[in-house]
């Protein structure tokens, strides 16, 4: 420790963040806790980047002339904008930040199991991002994220092959990830934290990192034969080398739609947290939603054809991937109705991490739905490829995990830094995302209908008003992600000091203070009860001497 | 066609069912997010916290509710699933009376290719009451040949031919879109349908005198010295052309494979990949020297043929138009 | 719902993050494991692609097939299960004693083995360079009518045993860290997990040769 800068207060404890302030001893740091604050800094810059290129898009479908860019330029912004925002903000965002910091706490463990590798894991991650950020400077992508052929080996003039390298990447990063959580789920529980004992967050990141271990090197396989065919002309997809370009489609989704799940389960796992956490109640059907996260990652490396359905693929083919996907639905809709039951007879709160969770279950209710529609054979073919897709899956994967994402950040902000935020700006923040939310994306569902193609730079006159209604929406919602961006690092130095569980929470992350001493727990705890003890053991805040516990008290 | 609409115009015969479909699902959405959102917005009000040390003591499960969202929701979406499979197998299966048009994707284009010789671009003129059948394919990339107005799409696959089909109900113009992202001018690479009364389409076809697509073929198979293999006489080698199609042939390795425009397709491109039983693999391949049409033409000029064993056609020009009434 | 158990005395084998030697064994195989699944799916991705063009051109994929080198191929067989051989004998010698010369011997000779692999493969790669079988501009097949699958077969060829020589190239790596690690004197009966799993690993890559083999050397020969 470097004494020399240590300027915290003579009483205040050693901690994590305070251990060492030096940047080597956060560079080379081996502390989960630290590693999922870079990966927080990381994903948090992605985001920013992602965003701007979503708002570029919008602004430029304002009109249906290409007024704004070209062509070429747009074809390059709604590449890179799925490309950042799905390989590197959402598949990293819950596991790699929440997951990193919380799955050794909530498991009363030292560390994961690894803690090299998972270092190693953030290095692959940005090595990754260089490439793709290389991809980007240099004259950009324009394939689309799902990078299919030939129009990728064959036709794009533009950086396919450092693209596809960063791609396969941070696709390790995702895997060591993955591994790291497998092993220390396996191994490093608490005395007494049975499988059944388990947090649903560590359930439903259990079931995130088989998806990442076995999906992940099908889809690196995949996108490194695409480079490869670009630069060593051996031929895998493209028909003019004798190869198949619906083959690729097949090895993509195969791990493109697991991805889907990656992205989403694990903040299924923290509305799980947020539900029971702002009701007091243990989770309705614990068993159920616990076992339902690995049918959804089971069944979810079964449904990828649902993406071919026009794609000329056999009628039966179809047929078995159409029933497949329905049954991929009832898994999901269990979680649903167990979050709806948990709240009742319960102590419901409406603290602001609360009402990101209700939000994501309202919004992840259409999104989950409307992807009846997809997953339907005649009806996909007349909405696949058009803005109800876009639609469907922002639903599910803003209005869903980003939802979710902003919950837990909300909700162990305390314990990762130590400070209350403003409540009642993340109050405004959740009601304005919420709103901005729908109306960019709804009017999606309608206009994708009216059959608008997603990935269109110029369209007809009679779409116009439902995308100025979307990029209306959009800018209410781009207030509504910047809020958070600015008020909660504010709390960083002027936020109230946070104890050890201000909401009153069970749970042994909740039982360390906050912020974590760097081994984590005093004392390695011993678990004698089921998650979501509410009814005998947590001991709640003192009445209303904390600020931000006021209106759950005066309620 | 510019106006303001929030739903699309139902011009085919097929709008209706997709549209069926589209609002009983609808309703069903509907029903599920008002239901829960309701029973959520309720118990955040009935069950708000009252002090903060509040220990509620509420239920923690029940198996018969458990079994109840499971069952009741699988049934539901068994019932989508088999609506929507009777729907899709409708969707991709045309009409054995179908008018054939053949339609090439190409960065950024639809040519279009009516069997009696007329030729367009990003245009498809198609008669009301008939149904159509569109064989697609691609010379580059992936195309998406999208019909909102018609409620179906089918992708232009490079290296394979695609089918779909449709029905116009009422005459007028309708969009037509490539919905699978193809490049620069993607979006650029729109046409439109022509929907016409019978009469006006039969004038519309008989606008533009060009030679018939089989009659087309049936120069390019002299030309490229098909005939001398595969129309029988003392040179033959090749298996008779005559009434191939639609028959099952047996492999030189044992499979057999029915003869379709897939099939004639790879046997011109790649020969010797699927060989019918009792020849040598000696045909040249014709990849890179026939382009996407030419091979459409030869083809349709192999379907007009007349069986084996019927006199050979001493000109093409008997059989065109066969093809398409 | 706390209390507990301190720390232990910490062994110099086991990590801070593990309670004891017994969990950071365990750890580490899970661990492995986990891998070897993950390599099995970044492998299977190739196998797909293999049976679906085998499908497609079945006739091609065994002319292709014949101008791969069988005897070579037998004998690269025989070289990499011997070399799983002895790397069995490396983990049993470091599970009985702590002769690290004797420890140091059999992963000696497992390098050795897995050189000679990979010395074969470079001269069959030159081969195909000779003989114009490298995918590209400079690929030449003589029946014209099957090139495209034959180039097909050549590329999935290139791209399998390519993959599987990176593993066996990053097993030598993991080798001579092995060997410095007995230098050392690192394991013995009583500590001994990391050789076991570099094993693991070192079989792996054998297994994947063991599909590989005849699925691009014995096509259609009886």
């Amino acid at each position: 420790m470097n004494t020399a800068i240590d300027t915290r207060p003579k009483d205040e404890p050693t901690t994590y963040l305070n251990a060492d302030y030096t940047v080597r001893s956060w560079l080379l740091t081996v502390d989960h806790k630290r590693i999922a604050i870079l990966y927080l800094v990381s994903i948090s810059i992605f985001f920013l980047v992602g965003a701007i290129f979503a708002g570029l898009i919008r602004l430029e479908l304002l009109t249906p002339r290409g007024d704004l860019v070209q062509s070429d330029t747009y074809n390059k912004l709604f590449t890179m904008h799925g490309v950042v925002m799905i390989f590197f903000f959402l598949v990293p965002s819950i596991p790699a930040v929440l997951g990193n910091f919380l799955i050794p706490l909530m498991i009363g463990a030292r560390d994961l199991a690894f803690p090299r590798i998972n270092l190693l894991s953030w290095y692959i991650f940005m090595i990754g991002a260089g490439f793709a950020l290389y991809a980007m400077i240099t004259g950009g992508l324009d394939t689309g994220w799902t990078f299919y052929t030939p129009f990728s080996t064959s036709a794009s003039t533009t950086n396919v092959i450092p693209a596809a390298l960063g791609v396969f990447i941070t696709g390790f990063s995702s895997i060591l990830t993955g591994l790291n959580f497998i092993v220390t789920i396996h191994t490093m529980r608490a005395p007494g934290l049975t499988w059944m004992r388990l947090p649903l967050f560590v359930w439903a990141h259990y079931a995130t990192s088989l998806i990442m271990i076995l999906g992940t090197p099908v889809l690196a396989i995949t996108i490194l034969l695409v480079a490869v065919e670009r630069g060593l002309h051996l031929g895998f997809f493209d028909p003019k080398l004798g190869g198949d370009p619906i083959l690729f489609q097949h090895l993509f989704w195969f791990y493109s739609h697991p991805a889907v799940y990656i992205m989403i389960l694990p903040g299924m796992g923290v509305i799980s947290e947020l539900v029971t956490a702002f009701s007091r109640k243990r989770v309705f059907g614990y068993a159920f939603i616990a076992v339902s996260s690995l049918m959804i990652a089971v069944l979810g490396f079964v449904v990828w054809g649902h993406h071919m359905f026009t794609s000329g693929q056999s009628v039966y083919v179809g047929m078995v991937f159409s029933f497949l996907s329905m049954a991929v639905a009832i898994p999901s809709a269990v979680k649903v109705f167990n979050w709806t039951a948990t709240l009742y007879k319960g102590s419901v709160s409406w603290d602001s991490p609360m009402l990101y969770a209700l939000g994501f279950i309202g919004l992840f209710t259409i999104g989950g739905l409307t992807g009846l529609f997809l997953a339907t054979l005649g009806l996909d073919v007349h909405v696949h490829d058009t803005y109800f897709v876009v639609a469907h899956f922002h639903y599910v994967m803003v209005g869903g995990a980003i939802m979710a994402y902003l919950g837990g950040i909300h909700f162990w902000w305390p314990k990762i830094t130590g400070r209350m935020y403003p409540e009642a700006l993340a109050k405004v923040a959740g009601v304005i995302v919420f709103l901005g939310f729908n109306l960019t994306f709804f009017p999606q569902f309608i206009v994708g209908y009216l059959g608008m193609p997603r990935r269109y730079h110029v369209y007809p006159d009679e779409f116009q008003v439902l995308n100025v209604m979307s990029t209306a929406g959009a800018t209410i919602l781009g207030i509504g992600y910047l809020l958070p961006m600015l008020y909660l690092p504010w709390s960083l130095r002027f936020g109230e000091r946070a104890i050890a569980n201000p909401w009153g929470a069970a749970g042994l992350e909740w039982e360390t203070a906050s912020p974590p001493p760097t081994e984590n727990f005093v004392r390695t705890p011993i678990v004698t009860a089921e998650a979501y003890d509410y009814e005998t053991s947590v001991q709640f805040p003192p009445a209303p001497a904390n600020g931000s516990m006021k209106e759950a008290a005066v309620g | 066609m510019n106006d303001f609409r929030l739903f699309p115009v139902q011009a085919s015969t097929l709008a209706p069912q997709v549209d069926y479909l589209f609002f009983f699902l609808v309703a069903l959405t509907v029903f599920f997010t008002v239901a829960i959102a309701a029973t959520i917005v309720a118990f955040m009000i009935r069950f708000k916290r009252r002090s903060h040390d509040e220990r509620p003591h509420g239920i923690h499960g029940s198996n018969l509710l458990e079994f109840a969202w499971s069952i009741i929701p699988f049934i539901i979406s068994i019932g989508i699933f088999g609506w929507g499979a009777v729907l899709y197998a409708n969707i991709r299966r045309p009409p054995d009376d179908a008018l054939y048009v053949n339609v090439v994707g190409k960065q950024w284009m639809w040519k279009v290719q009516h069997m009696e010789g007329r030729r367009e671009i990003n245009e498809l003129h198609i008669p009301v009451g008939k149904p159509v059948q569109v064989t697609l394919a691609s010379e580059d990339v992936i195309h998406s040949f999208y019909v909102p107005a018609f409620r179906t799409k089918m992708d232009a696959v490079p290296g394979r031919y695609t089918l779909t089909w449709f029905e116009a109900t009422q005459p007028g113009e309708y969009h037509l879109f490539c919905a699978e992202y193809c490049g620069t001018l993607h979006s650029g690479m729109i046409g439109k349908i022509i929907a016409m009364d019978p009469p006006a389409f039969q004038a519309w076809l008989a606008g533009d005198k060009g030679v018939s697509v089989a009659e087309a073929g049936a120069q390019l198979f002299q030309q490229q010295g098909c005939a001398s293999c595969h129309l029988g006489g003392p040179g033959a080698r090749g298996p008779l052309l005559g009434g191939i199609f639609g028959k099952t042939v047996k492999l030189t390795d044992g499979r057999t494979v029915t003869v379709d425009d897939n099939y004639l397709r790879e046997s011109i491109l790649n020969p010797q990949a699927k060989l019918v039983e009792g020849y040598q693999p000696i045909m040249p391949t014709f990849q890179g020297l026939l382009s996407e049409e030419s091979v459409m033409q030869l083809i349709a000029y192999v379907k007009s043929l007349p069986p084996a064993g019927a006199e050979a056609p001493s000109s093409a020009k008997a059989h065109s138009g066969a093809e398409a009434h | 719902m706390a209390e507990l158990a301190a720390h232990a005395h910490h062994d110099v084998n086991v990590a801070h993050q593990f309670d004891d030697a017994e969990q950071q064994k365990e750890s580490v195989t899970v661990g492995m494991w986990a891998f070897l699944v993950n390599e099995v799916m970044f492998f299977g991705g190739l196998f797909g692609l293999y049976i679906v063009y085998r499908f497609l051109h079945p006739t091609a994929f065994q002319h292709a097939s014949h101008h791969l080198d069988v005897t070579l191929g037998t004998f690269n067989t025989a070289v990499l299960i011997g070399s799983s051989l002895t790397m069995a004998l490396a983990v049993h010698a470091a599970q009985m004693s702590h002769n690290r010369f004797r420890q140091i011997f059999w992963v000696m000779a497992t390098v050795v083995l897995g050189s000679v692999f990979l010395g074969v493969k470079v001269y069959e790669y030159y081969h195909k360079w000779v003989d114009h079988l490298i995918p590209g501009p400079n690929f030449h097949w003589p029946d014209a009518g099957e090139a495209h699958a034959v180039q097909i077969f050549y590329s999935l060829y290139f791209a399998m045993t390519g993959l599987h020589a990176l593993h066996m190239i990053i097993g030598v790596g993991i080798m001579a860290w092995l060997m410095w690690a007995m230098w050392k004197g690192r394991f013995g009966p009583a500590y001994h997990n990391p050789v076991e799993v570099c094993g693991l690993y070192w079989h792996f890559v054998d297994i994947v040769w063991i599909f590989l083999f005849p699925l691009l050397y014995l096509i259609g020969r009886h």
